[in-house]
């Protein structure tokens, strides 16, 4: 008896029925609104209990395949979907660009429609060219989710931000979050920002201006402020986010030298203490440690940045259950 | 046959004729224009052009043909087609085939490809370097005695400055103009669109406006140190036309092409909005079909501010043609990422009816913008005979009717390039016949060619 009952899903999960959309797809934050958000929430909160379970297995998406179609490496985007979709009871192909036929030269449009035709029934993908999403979408059938593509957009790693700062502050709303570093190339802050702002948070990016993109002010973006120096954007933070810091940045032209950046960018113990006592710091890794954030900050009380990582499963869950009967 | 043409409204911005009237095609040249003209006594062919415009023959200073090399994105034969679709007489095509045309043999293929198998008149242009490579000049002389009108490394800069200016100092020596397309590649790098909200939006790199500006005042100043003469490919940036304002007010002999998309389209077409339906409310969210590869084109489509200053600098004659960049590919050059798509559109068969919704609009004159098709491009060339309805000049007639409205299918195209960001656009201005040297090129269905007596006239 016991048994059975472990494997329904949790009463507090919202019933479809509630659902504020009938989503397809999930591409970018920038189409979510707060009642979609505020569901994935509420049903990510339902979903942290089953991963407590002796047996961590609903039988949600039993029947389903999901496909994890990437073509950069990744750990934990792809491992956390691999567990969410696990814990639904979806059936998981796991394949990288290298080992398949995207190494004869097969487009993309055809490794899709390949894998709808073998009966995936979600594809998670990530890709190193902005947009690779939204083609293969406008050509299967299937519900693609976008695991991180070029510097567009990474909405899941958004909505596992925004989840674990509401589970510390309690609301979004209000609150004062700033996104430090390499702007430019990064599709989390990207995605950040339409979730933050859309949940009522403060943007500030701080960063030096040959890695802020752009045209940020133009009507058809969210209101942020870019503030170049750190001390400055970190006053009154209730939450910090470093970026990571590629070393090729530095060839590229982009900075003198990785020992400038650390100097004026690095978010040490001094810095946090600039922002309010109990800011929360978060990264979406990989992390460089010793340059974009020291060791003792990564690794300090006031990191949510391991936290992040467990979150995102629960997350990753309610965006697969948020899926279900989105496609015809 | 002779061919009449009959009651239309003739217009010639070479003669500043604006006249309702009649034109004699006779022999391959114009042999009468006016209000009534003596009907020939042999039988002959009579298009009815009541409603139409007629002018004289296009001329495009810019297209791309892709023959030899490239068949499957284009050939001679489906390249001239097109032309003639769109109104074109005249098409001078860019030296970036394979092998470029930097030598004799080149010239004469393209040459003998179009007397076989062309309809419209194609005369080739050559490289400014050889193989396109830009290290070392190509042989100026036999290009130009094999019949090259004009030299140009399209589709690349030439980023030497000291090879530019003694390519520019060599040409002095026979009678061509170089084209230089204007990119610092250094700072167009990796880039895929206008550098701007829309590429920041879209997480694309972008190519900012000043990789342009930077070599179109270089080219300027290598122009005006030389005294040769330079014509500056694809204009697309406000930049970029002040700086040919300044040129020209100098007196450094400078001339400048803009595109019909780089005057009617802006960055936001990426995202599948913009152009005409550019009133339309803007969604916060991205379309699936937002990263339209059609859209993707060098030099980009730019801002709204660009393109108003374009228009402003060829209305005033700071730029002094119109020419479509035709840049034909196959679809799967376009069906993919768009990082790893083709630049170019197919422009052809879209150029007078996008080029018409300035005149609808009324931000540029009739009269101006058929001088940019026709005797304005035949200044340049050098070629008189052309651009032009003088008696005597040759027999290349456009008939189009400036308020049909047609829906753009791009696979109705006579070119095998369906890549253009304007499929399904309804377009007003319709080119009806094309007549090339005495010759119907090209004649929509809806137009009858009627062969006739003398006694059979009305």
């Amino acid at each position: 008896m016991r048994t059975t009952k472990q494997q329904e899903l949790p009463e507090a999960v919202p019933s479809l029925e509630a659902k504020p959309s009938r989503r397809r797809h999930i591409l970018d934050l920038d189409d979510f609104t707060r009642d979609e958000i505020e569901f994935v929430f509420e049903t990510a909160d339902a979903m942290k209990e089953v991963l407590e379970r002796e047996i961590k297995k609903v039988p949600t998406l039993r029947g389903k395949t999901l496909v994890t179609l990437f073509y950069e490496p990744s750990t934990r985007t792809r491992v956390s979907f691999e567990q969410a979709a696990k814990n639904l009871s979806a059936d998981v192909i796991n394949l990288s660009a290298s080992g398949s036929s995207v190494e004869k030269g097969e487009s993309l449009i055809d490794t899709a429609r390949t894998l709808q035709a073998l009966g995936a029934d979600i594809i998670v993908m990530r890709h190193y060219h902005a947009g690779a999403p939204y083609l293969i979408a406008q050509h299967v059938a299937v519900s693609v989710i976008n695991g991180g593509d070029g510097c567009h957009a990474h909405p899941t790693q958004g909505l596992l931000d925004l989840y674990t700062i509401r589970e510390h502050l309690g609301t979004i709303d209000g609150a004062k979050v700033v996104i430090i570093g390499d702007i430019l190339h990064s599709r989390v802050a990207r995605s950040n920002i339409w979730g933050l702002t859309r949940m009522g948070a403060e943007v500030i990016l701080c960063a030096p201006p040959t890695l802020v993109p752009v045209g940020l002010g133009a009507p058809a973006f969210p209101v942020v402020t870019v503030e170049p120096s750190l001390d400055r954007a970190l006053k009154g933070a209730d939450v910090i986010m470093p970026l990571r810091l590629q070393k090729e940045r530095q060839k590229g032209g982009l900075l003198p030298t990785l020992r400038e950046y650390i100097q004026f960018y690095q978010l040490d113990s001094r810095r946090l203490s600039l922002a309010k006592p109990d800011a929360l710091v978060l990264h979406p890794g990989p992390m460089n440690e010793g340059i974009e954030i020291t060791p003792e900050v990564a690794h300090g009380a006031q990191s949510v940045i391991e936290e992040q990582v467990t979150k995102g499963v629960a997350v990753r869950m309610a965006l697969l259950y948020l899926l279900v009967g989105g496609a015809e | 046959m002779p061919l009449l043409v009959v009651g239309g409204r003739i217009l010639d911005p070479s003669q500043g004729i604006d006249m309702m009237g009649d034109l004699l095609i006779a022999d391959g040249i114009i042999s009468q224009l006016g209000e009534k003209v003596a009907i020939p006594h042999e039988r002959h062919l009579v298009l009815r052009a009541g409603g139409m415009m007629v002018t004289p023959g296009f001329i495009d200073l810019h297209c791309h043909l892709r023959e030899p090399g490239f068949e499957e994105k284009e050939t001679i034969a489906t390249g001239t087609r097109a032309a003639a679709r769109g109104g074109f007489t005249t098409l001078c095509c860019m030296a970036n085939t394979n092998p470029p045309i930097d030598h004799r043999a080149a010239v004469e293929f393209v040459q003998q490809k179009a007397a076989a198998e062309g309809v419209v008149r194609v005369l080739p242009i050559g490289c400014i370097t050889k193989g396109r490579e830009g290290e070392e000049m190509v042989e100026m002389g036999e290009l130009a005695q094999a019949g090259v009108v004009a030299l140009s490394d399209d589709g690349s800069p030439v980023m030497d400055s000291r090879l530019m200016r003694y390519a520019l100092e060599y040409s002095r020596l026979f009678d061509l103009f170089l084209i230089e397309h204007c990119e610092d590649l250094s700072l167009s790098q990796g880039g895929v669109m206008n550098e701007g909200w829309v590429s920041t939006r879209l997480g694309l790199k972008g190519i900012p406006p000043a990789a342009e500006e930077i070599m179109v005042a270089r080219d300027i100043a290598l122009a005006e140190m030389t005294g040769a003469r330079l014509h500056i490919a694809h204009v697309s940036t406000a930049g970029s036309a002040d700086l040919i304002r300044r040129a020209k007010d100098k007196g450094i002999p400078v001339t400048a092409e803009v595109t019909p998309h780089h005057l009617t389209m802006t960055e936001e077409r990426v995202m599948g909005y913009g152009g005409e339906d550019k009133k339309a409310v803007k969604p916060s969210s991205l379309a699936l079909s937002c990263y339209d590869t059609n859209a993707k084109v060098n030099p980009p489509l730019r801002s709204e501010q660009d393109v108003q200053a374009l228009i402003d600098a060829l209305s005033e004659g700071v730029i002094d043609v119109i020419a479509t960049d035709h840049a034909p590919h196959e679809d799967v050059a376009k069906m993919c990422e768009y990082d790893l798509a083709a630049f170019g559109i197919s422009g052809l068969e879209t150029a007078l009816g996008s080029l018409m919704t300035l005149v609808h609009e009324g931000k540029i004159d009739l009269m101006a913008l058929i001088s940019k098709l026709t005797v304005e491009p035949a200044k340049i060339l050098h070629k008189n005979e052309l651009g032009t309805l003088k008696l005597g000049s040759s027999g290349d007639v456009t008939i189009f009717d400036p308020e049909a409205e047609w829906v753009v299918d791009p696979s109705a195209f006579a070119s095998k390039g369906r890549n253009t960001p304007l499929g399904g656009c309804l377009l007003k201005g319709k080119v009806m016949a094309t007549i090339c040297r005495g010759e119907v090129a090209y004649k929509d269905d809806a137009l009858k060619l009627e062969t006739i007596r003398r006694e059979a006239r009305i």
